[in-house]
Protein backbone atom coordinates (compact mmCIF):
# COMPACT_ATOMS: atom_id res chain seq x y z
CA UNK A 1 0.00 0.00 0.00
CA UNK A 2 2.87 2.56 0.72
CA UNK A 3 5.00 1.37 -2.29
CA UNK A 4 1.39 2.25 -4.11
CA UNK A 5 1.37 5.78 -2.29
CA UNK A 6 4.94 6.14 -3.58
CA UNK A 7 4.27 6.06 -7.03
CA UNK A 8 4.85 9.17 -9.12
CA UNK A 9 1.79 7.99 -11.67
CA UNK A 10 -0.77 5.16 -10.59
CA UNK A 11 -3.04 3.58 -13.66
CA UNK A 12 -4.97 5.68 -15.45
CA UNK A 13 -7.76 3.02 -15.10
CA UNK A 14 -6.80 2.91 -11.41
CA UNK A 15 -7.56 6.82 -10.96
CA UNK A 16 -10.60 6.81 -13.46
CA UNK A 17 -11.87 3.78 -11.32
CA UNK A 18 -11.65 5.82 -8.31
CA UNK A 19 -12.58 9.16 -9.42
CA UNK A 20 -16.03 7.38 -10.37
CA UNK A 21 -15.84 5.76 -6.78
CA UNK A 22 -15.49 8.87 -5.48
CA UNK A 23 -18.76 9.97 -7.25
CA UNK A 24 -20.77 7.27 -5.96
CA UNK A 25 -19.54 8.54 -2.34
CA UNK A 26 -20.86 12.16 -2.82
CA UNK A 27 -23.54 11.16 -4.31
CA UNK A 28 -25.34 9.33 -1.95
CA UNK A 29 -23.63 10.42 1.35
CA UNK A 30 -23.29 13.80 0.27
CA UNK A 31 -26.45 14.24 -1.96
CA UNK A 32 -23.57 16.49 -4.42
CA UNK A 33 -21.62 16.37 -7.51
CA UNK A 34 -18.10 16.61 -8.67
CA UNK A 35 -17.56 20.38 -10.10
CA UNK A 36 -15.24 23.09 -9.84
CA UNK A 37 -16.03 26.10 -11.86
CA UNK A 38 -18.94 27.25 -10.05
CA UNK A 39 -16.60 27.96 -7.80
CA UNK A 40 -14.89 30.47 -9.39
CA UNK A 41 -17.87 32.36 -9.83
CA UNK A 42 -18.10 33.12 -6.43
CA UNK A 43 -14.44 34.02 -6.04
CA UNK A 44 -15.33 36.34 -8.51
CA UNK A 45 -18.61 37.85 -6.97
CA UNK A 46 -16.84 38.13 -3.90
CA UNK A 47 -14.11 40.16 -4.96
CA UNK A 48 -16.37 42.07 -6.78
CA UNK A 49 -18.87 42.48 -3.79
CA UNK A 50 -15.81 44.14 -1.80
CA UNK A 51 -15.48 46.91 -4.09
CA UNK A 52 -19.62 47.16 -4.80
CA UNK A 53 -22.43 44.48 -3.42
CA UNK A 54 -25.20 46.53 -5.27
CA UNK A 55 -23.25 45.53 -8.18
CA UNK A 56 -23.20 41.52 -7.27
CA UNK A 57 -26.87 42.36 -6.50
CA UNK A 58 -27.77 43.67 -9.41
CA UNK A 59 -26.17 41.24 -11.38
CA UNK A 60 -28.62 37.99 -12.25
CA UNK A 61 -26.13 36.09 -13.15
CA UNK A 62 -23.95 36.49 -9.70
CA UNK A 63 -26.92 36.95 -7.60
CA UNK A 64 -28.15 33.65 -8.28
CA UNK A 65 -24.92 32.22 -6.89
CA UNK A 66 -24.24 34.76 -4.13
CA UNK A 67 -27.74 36.18 -2.62
CA UNK A 68 -29.66 33.59 -0.73
CA UNK A 69 -27.38 30.98 -0.91
CA UNK A 70 -24.18 30.74 1.24
CA UNK A 71 -20.78 32.61 -0.30
CA UNK A 72 -18.44 29.45 1.03
CA UNK A 73 -20.30 25.57 0.18
CA UNK A 74 -19.44 22.25 -0.36
CA UNK A 75 -17.97 22.49 -3.85
CA UNK A 76 -15.72 26.37 -2.72
CA UNK A 77 -14.43 23.95 0.57
CA UNK A 78 -13.80 21.22 -2.05
CA UNK A 79 -11.79 23.51 -4.71
CA UNK A 80 -10.30 25.35 -1.47
CA UNK A 81 -7.93 21.60 -0.55
CA UNK A 82 -7.58 20.94 -3.90
CA UNK A 83 -4.38 21.84 -4.04
CA UNK A 84 -3.26 20.29 -1.12
CA UNK A 85 -4.29 16.82 -2.19
CA UNK A 86 -2.43 17.02 -5.33
CA UNK A 87 0.48 18.27 -3.04
CA UNK A 88 0.00 15.55 -0.34
CA UNK A 89 -0.05 13.04 -3.83
CA UNK A 90 3.34 14.71 -5.05
CA UNK A 91 4.99 14.60 -2.11
CA UNK A 92 4.48 11.15 -0.95
CA UNK A 93 6.25 10.02 -4.53
CA UNK A 94 8.48 12.80 -4.24
CA UNK A 95 7.18 13.91 -8.00
CA UNK A 96 6.11 17.39 -6.81
CA UNK A 97 7.78 19.71 -9.80
CA UNK A 98 7.97 23.54 -10.50
CA UNK A 99 7.42 24.53 -13.94
CA UNK A 100 6.69 28.22 -15.04
CA UNK A 101 6.93 27.59 -18.67
CA UNK A 102 6.11 24.00 -19.87
CA UNK A 103 8.30 22.64 -22.43
CA UNK A 104 5.52 22.22 -25.31
CA UNK A 105 5.27 25.86 -25.41
CA UNK A 106 8.63 27.16 -24.92
CA UNK A 107 8.62 25.00 -28.54
CA UNK A 108 6.18 27.22 -29.77
CA UNK A 109 6.21 30.52 -27.70
CA UNK A 110 9.93 30.56 -26.66
CA UNK A 111 11.22 30.48 -22.98
CA UNK A 112 9.30 34.00 -22.12
CA UNK A 113 7.68 34.27 -18.39
CA UNK A 114 5.58 37.12 -19.09
CA UNK A 115 4.08 35.51 -22.59
CA UNK A 116 3.42 32.33 -21.04
CA UNK A 117 1.78 34.08 -18.01
CA UNK A 118 -0.36 35.88 -20.36
CA UNK A 119 -1.63 32.92 -22.44
CA UNK A 120 -1.90 31.00 -18.88
CA UNK A 121 -4.16 34.04 -18.12
CA UNK A 122 -5.99 34.24 -21.49
CA UNK A 123 -6.58 30.72 -21.46
CA UNK A 124 -8.16 30.58 -18.00
CA UNK A 125 -10.23 33.43 -19.16
CA UNK A 126 -11.10 31.84 -22.03
CA UNK A 127 -11.65 28.55 -20.47
CA UNK A 128 -14.18 29.84 -17.88
CA UNK A 129 -16.47 31.86 -19.69
CA UNK A 130 -17.06 28.87 -21.91
CA UNK A 131 -17.80 26.70 -18.99
CA UNK A 132 -20.29 29.68 -17.29
CA UNK A 133 -21.96 29.49 -21.17
CA UNK A 134 -22.10 25.47 -21.05
CA UNK A 135 -23.31 25.47 -17.52
CA UNK A 136 -20.58 22.86 -16.15
CA UNK A 137 -16.50 22.59 -17.03
CA UNK A 138 -14.32 19.08 -17.05
CA UNK A 139 -15.84 17.79 -13.85
CA UNK A 140 -19.51 18.78 -13.65
CA UNK A 141 -20.25 18.26 -17.08
CA UNK A 142 -17.54 15.96 -18.07
CA UNK A 143 -17.13 13.61 -14.70
CA UNK A 144 -20.73 13.72 -13.09
CA UNK A 145 -22.55 15.09 -15.91
CA UNK A 146 -21.33 12.07 -18.56
CA UNK A 147 -21.79 9.19 -15.90
CA UNK A 148 -25.41 10.35 -15.09
CA UNK A 149 -25.46 10.53 -18.73
CA UNK A 150 -26.98 13.74 -19.21
CA UNK A 151 -27.65 15.14 -23.08
CA UNK A 152 -26.17 18.94 -21.97
CA UNK A 153 -22.75 17.24 -20.63
CA UNK A 154 -22.13 14.42 -23.44
CA UNK A 155 -22.99 17.42 -26.52
CA UNK A 156 -20.71 19.65 -24.24
CA UNK A 157 -18.03 17.10 -23.75
CA UNK A 158 -17.78 16.31 -27.72
CA UNK A 159 -17.51 19.88 -28.25
CA UNK A 160 -14.65 20.01 -26.08
CA UNK A 161 -12.59 17.36 -27.17
CA UNK A 162 -13.22 18.55 -31.12
CA UNK A 163 -12.55 21.94 -30.38
CA UNK A 164 -9.68 21.40 -28.20
CA UNK A 165 -7.60 19.02 -30.56
CA UNK A 166 -8.26 21.63 -33.41
CA UNK A 167 -7.34 24.51 -31.02
CA UNK A 168 -4.03 22.37 -29.89
CA UNK A 169 -2.78 21.69 -32.80
CA UNK A 170 -3.09 25.31 -34.16
CA UNK A 171 -1.51 26.80 -31.18
CA UNK A 172 1.12 24.42 -30.74
CA UNK A 173 1.91 22.69 -34.01
CA UNK A 174 4.51 20.48 -35.67
CA UNK A 175 6.99 22.40 -33.13
CA UNK A 176 4.43 21.58 -29.72
CA UNK A 177 3.70 18.12 -31.25
CA UNK A 178 7.16 16.90 -31.05
CA UNK A 179 8.12 18.08 -27.45
CA UNK A 180 5.13 15.66 -26.13
CA UNK B 1 -23.15 38.91 3.46
CA UNK B 2 -25.87 38.85 0.44
CA UNK B 3 -28.51 38.14 2.54
CA UNK B 4 -27.73 34.64 4.09
CA UNK B 5 -25.35 32.77 5.79
CA UNK B 6 -21.62 33.48 4.76
CA UNK B 7 -20.65 29.94 5.01
CA UNK B 8 -22.74 26.49 4.17
CA UNK B 9 -23.41 23.95 7.30
CA UNK B 10 -20.40 22.98 8.98
CA UNK B 11 -20.86 19.52 7.64
CA UNK B 12 -21.15 20.09 4.02
CA UNK B 13 -17.77 22.30 4.23
CA UNK B 14 -16.37 18.93 5.90
CA UNK B 15 -17.55 16.63 2.86
CA UNK B 16 -16.47 19.19 0.91
CA UNK B 17 -12.98 19.85 2.03
CA UNK B 18 -12.57 15.92 2.42
CA UNK B 19 -13.62 15.40 -1.29
CA UNK B 20 -11.25 18.07 -2.59
CA UNK B 21 -8.28 16.31 -0.92
CA UNK B 22 -9.16 12.77 -2.32
CA UNK B 23 -10.11 14.99 -5.84
CA UNK B 24 -6.74 16.51 -6.03
CA UNK B 25 -4.64 13.71 -4.75
CA UNK B 26 -6.22 11.42 -7.48
CA UNK B 27 -5.59 13.99 -10.11
CA UNK B 28 -2.23 14.21 -9.47
CA UNK B 29 -1.60 10.60 -9.16
CA UNK B 30 -3.21 10.28 -12.59
CA UNK B 31 -0.75 12.76 -13.98
CA UNK B 32 -3.44 14.83 -15.35
CA UNK B 33 -2.49 17.96 -13.31
CA UNK B 34 0.13 18.29 -15.73
CA UNK B 35 0.47 20.73 -18.68
CA UNK B 36 1.83 18.03 -20.78
CA UNK B 37 -0.57 15.22 -20.75
CA UNK B 38 -3.92 17.73 -20.99
CA UNK B 39 -2.04 19.01 -24.20
CA UNK B 40 -0.66 15.97 -25.02
CA UNK B 41 -3.97 14.77 -25.45
CA UNK B 42 -5.33 17.30 -27.34
CA UNK B 43 -2.10 16.41 -30.01
CA UNK B 44 -3.35 13.25 -29.80
CA UNK B 45 -0.47 11.61 -28.26
CA UNK B 46 -0.94 10.97 -24.82
CA UNK B 47 -4.29 9.38 -23.90
CA UNK B 48 -3.93 9.59 -20.22
CA UNK B 49 -7.53 12.17 -20.54
CA UNK B 50 -9.20 10.00 -22.15
CA UNK B 51 -8.47 6.72 -20.25
CA UNK B 52 -8.85 8.50 -17.10
CA UNK B 53 -12.41 9.86 -18.18
CA UNK B 54 -13.76 7.23 -19.74
CA UNK B 55 -13.09 4.80 -17.38
CA UNK B 56 -14.46 7.72 -14.13
CA UNK B 57 -17.60 8.02 -16.32
CA UNK B 58 -18.39 4.52 -17.06
CA UNK B 59 -17.49 3.61 -13.50
CA UNK B 60 -19.42 6.09 -11.82
CA UNK B 61 -22.68 5.34 -14.43
CA UNK B 62 -22.21 1.98 -13.58
CA UNK B 63 -22.65 2.43 -9.86
CA UNK B 64 -25.41 5.63 -9.83
CA UNK B 65 -28.03 3.53 -12.21
CA UNK B 66 -27.20 0.98 -9.98
CA UNK B 67 -28.68 2.50 -7.01
CA UNK B 68 -31.23 3.99 -8.68
CA UNK B 69 -32.15 0.75 -9.65
CA UNK B 70 -31.63 -1.10 -6.61
CA UNK B 71 -34.35 1.64 -5.38
CA UNK B 72 -31.92 4.00 -3.51
CA UNK B 73 -33.25 7.56 -3.26
CA UNK B 74 -30.56 9.31 -5.08
CA UNK B 75 -30.80 12.99 -5.88
CA UNK B 76 -29.30 13.37 -9.35
CA UNK B 77 -27.63 16.46 -10.84
CA UNK B 78 -28.60 16.75 -14.37
CA UNK B 79 -27.76 20.48 -15.73
CA UNK B 80 -30.58 21.49 -18.34
CA UNK B 81 -29.94 20.62 -22.00
CA UNK B 82 -29.50 24.08 -23.54
CA UNK B 83 -27.64 23.05 -26.36
CA UNK B 84 -26.56 25.86 -27.80
CA UNK B 85 -24.71 26.86 -24.97
CA UNK B 86 -23.58 23.45 -24.28
CA UNK B 87 -22.19 23.22 -27.70
CA UNK B 88 -21.05 26.55 -27.78
CA UNK B 89 -19.40 26.97 -24.52
CA UNK B 90 -17.58 23.56 -24.85
CA UNK B 91 -16.18 25.00 -27.84
CA UNK B 92 -14.71 27.69 -25.90
CA UNK B 93 -14.00 26.03 -23.26
CA UNK B 94 -11.82 23.21 -25.53
CA UNK B 95 -10.23 26.51 -26.63
CA UNK B 96 -9.03 27.73 -23.32
CA UNK B 97 -8.31 24.39 -21.97
CA UNK B 98 -5.77 23.98 -24.90
CA UNK B 99 -4.31 27.46 -24.29
CA UNK B 100 -4.09 27.07 -20.52
CA UNK B 101 -3.30 23.20 -20.61
CA UNK B 102 -5.50 22.95 -17.88
CA UNK B 103 -9.24 22.79 -16.82
CA UNK B 104 -10.53 24.30 -14.24
CA UNK B 105 -10.24 21.12 -11.08
CA UNK B 106 -6.64 20.03 -12.90
CA UNK B 107 -5.84 23.82 -12.83
CA UNK B 108 -6.25 24.26 -8.98
CA UNK B 109 -4.72 21.10 -8.10
CA UNK B 110 -1.40 21.72 -10.35
CA UNK B 111 -0.57 24.45 -8.29
CA UNK B 112 -0.33 21.87 -5.56
CA UNK B 113 1.48 20.26 -7.58
CA UNK B 114 4.01 23.02 -8.35
CA UNK B 115 2.61 24.50 -11.70
CA UNK B 116 3.36 28.05 -11.11
CA UNK B 117 2.15 29.44 -14.30
CA UNK B 118 -1.13 27.66 -13.27
CA UNK B 119 -1.66 30.60 -11.05
CA UNK B 120 -2.47 32.92 -13.84
CA UNK B 121 -4.35 30.71 -15.30
CA UNK B 122 -6.70 30.63 -12.15
CA UNK B 123 -6.43 34.52 -11.84
CA UNK B 124 -7.90 34.09 -15.59
CA UNK B 125 -10.79 31.73 -14.52
CA UNK B 126 -12.22 34.46 -12.09
CA UNK B 127 -11.53 37.00 -14.67
CA UNK B 128 -13.44 35.13 -16.70
CA UNK B 129 -16.54 34.16 -14.88
CA UNK B 130 -16.91 38.09 -14.11
CA UNK B 131 -16.75 38.89 -17.86
CA UNK B 132 -19.86 35.91 -18.04
CA UNK B 133 -21.79 37.37 -15.68
CA UNK B 134 -21.83 40.59 -17.13
CA UNK B 135 -23.24 39.07 -20.82
CA UNK B 136 -24.92 36.52 -19.72
CA UNK B 137 -28.42 38.74 -20.27
CA UNK B 138 -27.57 38.42 -23.83
CA UNK B 139 -26.04 34.73 -23.96
CA UNK B 140 -29.51 33.69 -22.12
CA UNK B 141 -31.66 35.55 -24.56
CA UNK B 142 -29.58 34.66 -27.66
CA UNK B 143 -28.05 31.40 -26.96
CA UNK B 144 -29.70 29.42 -24.28
CA UNK B 145 -33.19 29.71 -24.71
CA UNK B 146 -32.75 28.97 -27.88
CA UNK B 147 -33.18 25.13 -27.32
CA UNK B 148 -33.45 24.02 -23.75
CA UNK B 149 -34.68 20.82 -23.44
CA UNK B 150 -34.35 20.89 -19.62
CA UNK B 151 -32.81 18.09 -17.96
CA UNK B 152 -32.85 15.24 -20.42
CA UNK B 153 -30.66 12.07 -20.57
CA UNK B 154 -29.30 10.49 -23.46
CA UNK B 155 -31.75 7.68 -22.41
CA UNK B 156 -34.66 9.68 -21.28
CA UNK B 157 -34.57 11.41 -24.74
CA UNK B 158 -34.44 8.51 -26.55
CA UNK B 159 -36.81 6.24 -24.65
CA UNK B 160 -33.64 3.37 -24.65
CA UNK B 161 -32.50 1.87 -21.18
CA UNK B 162 -29.61 3.60 -19.56
CA UNK B 163 -28.10 0.22 -19.62
CA UNK B 164 -27.98 0.15 -23.33
CA UNK B 165 -25.81 3.61 -23.51
CA UNK B 166 -23.47 2.16 -20.38
CA UNK B 167 -23.11 -0.93 -21.99
CA UNK B 168 -22.48 0.68 -25.22
CA UNK B 169 -20.00 2.89 -23.69
CA UNK B 170 -18.15 -0.22 -21.48
CA UNK B 171 -17.41 -2.14 -24.52
CA UNK B 172 -16.33 0.70 -26.81
CA UNK B 173 -14.10 1.66 -24.43
CA UNK B 174 -12.67 -2.19 -23.13
CA UNK B 175 -11.75 -2.60 -26.64
CA UNK B 176 -10.76 0.70 -27.67
CA UNK B 177 -8.41 1.07 -24.88
CA UNK B 178 -6.89 -2.56 -25.53
CA UNK B 179 -5.85 -1.25 -29.08
CA UNK B 180 -4.86 1.63 -27.67
CA UNK B 181 -2.43 0.32 -25.30
CA UNK B 182 -1.06 -2.02 -27.74
CA UNK B 183 -0.29 0.50 -29.98
CA UNK B 184 1.46 2.51 -27.18
CA UNK B 185 3.32 -0.60 -26.47
CA UNK B 186 4.41 -0.42 -30.06
CA UNK B 187 5.42 3.22 -30.27
CA UNK B 188 7.13 2.95 -27.26
CA UNK B 189 5.14 5.51 -25.99
CA UNK B 190 3.27 4.17 -22.82
CA UNK B 191 2.28 5.95 -20.18
CA UNK B 192 4.68 6.48 -17.84
CA UNK B 193 3.14 4.77 -15.09
CA UNK B 194 5.15 1.29 -14.71
CA UNK B 195 8.47 3.36 -15.08
CA UNK B 196 7.67 4.99 -12.51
Amino acid sequence: MTDLFKKARWSPYLVGTLLGVLSWITFYFMEKALGTSTTMVKVAGLAEGVVSESHVRNNDYMAKHLVGTPAIDWQFALVLTMGFGAFIAARLARSRFSETVPEVWAARFGPSKAKRYIGAFLGGAILLFGARLAGGCTSGHGISGSLQLALSSWTFLLSMFAAGTAAAFLIYGKEGRAHV
Amino acid sequence: MFDSNFFAEPRDLIYGALTGLVFGFLLQKGGVTRFQTIVGQFLMRDHTVMKVMFTAIIVGGIGIYGMVDAGVALKMHIKSATLWGNALGGVIFGVGMALLGYCPGTGVAALGDGSKHAIYGILGMIFGSALYAELHPWFKTHVLQVSDLGKETLASSTGISPWWFLAALAIGAILGFMRLERWELRRGRGVKTSAA
